[in-house]
């Protein structure tokens, strides 16, 4: 067949009732893994076996922030960096929601980086996405507190000289239950992740490294999206269960690094109830 | 996706082996073009289309002769940002039942 197997526009996807269709194409650039991540969860959702009436999606501000407008379950776009506390409202009032967070790693980790630990040492019962692009993509490629060393951004035109934030050691060092991390080319391992998560009571913490081509990839000379996704698969070496959680840094430069994902932590520890 | 480079060994019953069977469907107006359905198919089921749609992108079509080509593995579907595209059973069971 030659002719393109073009359908005609109102032909739906099988998960168009689980997001806001309406709004599809989103404003995310292409490449950009915030939407594989967003269609992960919604497959997680659909896969749970849970109702979607129960299930809630909140985010905070930024490029991920977006997640909660285009998925069609009760979704909360919280103030910059408090997606967390507004999720612990939502869930410790109600344990019979699943309460997902999706919010990037300048909003989860830099002004709600306090919100992070508290939430992670009650364990709250709360799932947490935080999708990983190491810069704030939206406000144009600033330096943010996962930018690994020697990485630019317009606040860092030489290369950041900071120590970044390792998310999975600070999630476990905090008492996270589930600690994950996985890139959006492991669709299906982090979408088991979320679903593990989703069954789970506690803090579950899943990072996703996302590449971000306008912002991030642009200016440390990565490609395309496409390219920095090549990266991930050159790099990337499964380790589950991985014990040395401190030494996972990621080091974006040097490209003979490793970069390490996989499910690490999966620890039964009473979670927090009002 | 790590190790898949190379097939050691080859199953003694390939032969039997009820291999899936896909069909695809694209909704051209979402694509962005992020080319992750074309270069990750197994199968290299998809290509470019000559043309663009509303927004000036090139979306994936069906290779010249792969239009039964697809193995069902979705891939395409799983890693698609914009929910452009997915695959549906196309066995003979399928179609049957």
């Amino acid at each position: 067949m030659s002719t393109p197997q073009q359908d005609d526009f109102a032909v739906v996807h099988p998960f168009d009732h689980l997001m806001r269709a309406d709004r599809l194409p989103h404003i995310l650039c292409g490449g950009c893994g915030i939407g594989t991540v967003i269609h992960g969860y919604v497959r997680a959702v659909s896969e749970s076996g849970v109702d979607p009436d129960r299930h809630v999606c909140v985010s905070g501000i930024g490029c991920s922030g977006r997640a909660a407008g285009y998925v069609n379950v009760d979704s909360y776009h919280s103030t910059h960096g408090r997606a967390l506390p507004f999720a612990l409202g939502i869930a410790v009032h109600n344990p019979e929601l699943k309460v997902t967070v999706i919010s990037g790693d300048g909003d989860l980790m830099a002004i709600g980086g306090n919100h992070f630990i508290h939430a992670a040492r009650r364990n709250v019962n709360l799932n947490v996405i935080c999708i990983n692009n190491f810069n704030y993509g939206m406000t144009g490629g600033q330096v943010g507190p996962t930018t690994p060393i020697g990485a630019k951004g317009t606040t860092a035109p030489q290369g950041s000289i900071e120590h970044p934030f390792n998310l999975p050691y600070l999630a476990k060092a905090c008492g996270a239950s589930l600690v994950a991390r996985w890139t959006i080319l492991h669709v299906r391992q982090f979408t088991d992740a979320v679903l593990r998560s989703m069954d789970k009571d506690g803090f579950c913490f899943t990072e996703v490294l996302s590449p971000c081509p306008t912002s991030f990839g642009r200016r440390n000379k990565l490609g395309e999206g496409l390219d920095e996704v090549e990266m991930y698969r050159e790099r990337c070496h499964i380790e589950n269960g991985a014990q040395n959680l401190e030494e996972l840094d990621i080091d974006i430069v040097d490209h003979e690094q490793p970069i390490t994902v996989g499910n690490f932590v999966d620890i039964e520890r009473s979670a927090f109830h009002a | 996706m790590n190790s898949a480079d190379s097939v050691a060994r080859k199953p003694m019953d390939l032969a039997q082996a009820d291999v899936p069977r896909g069909e695809v469907h694209i909704v051209a107006e979402r694509c962005k073009e992020c080319s992750y359905c074309i270069v990750y198919c197994p199968e290299d089921v998809l290509v470019y289309t000559e043309e663009t749609n509303a927004k000036g992108y090139h979306y994936p079509m069906i290779a010249e002769g792969k239009a039964e080509a697809c193995v069902l593995c979705k891939f395409c579907d799983l890693i698609c940002p914009e929910l452009a595209i997915h695959t549906t059973d196309a066995s003979d069971e399928a179609q049957g039942s």
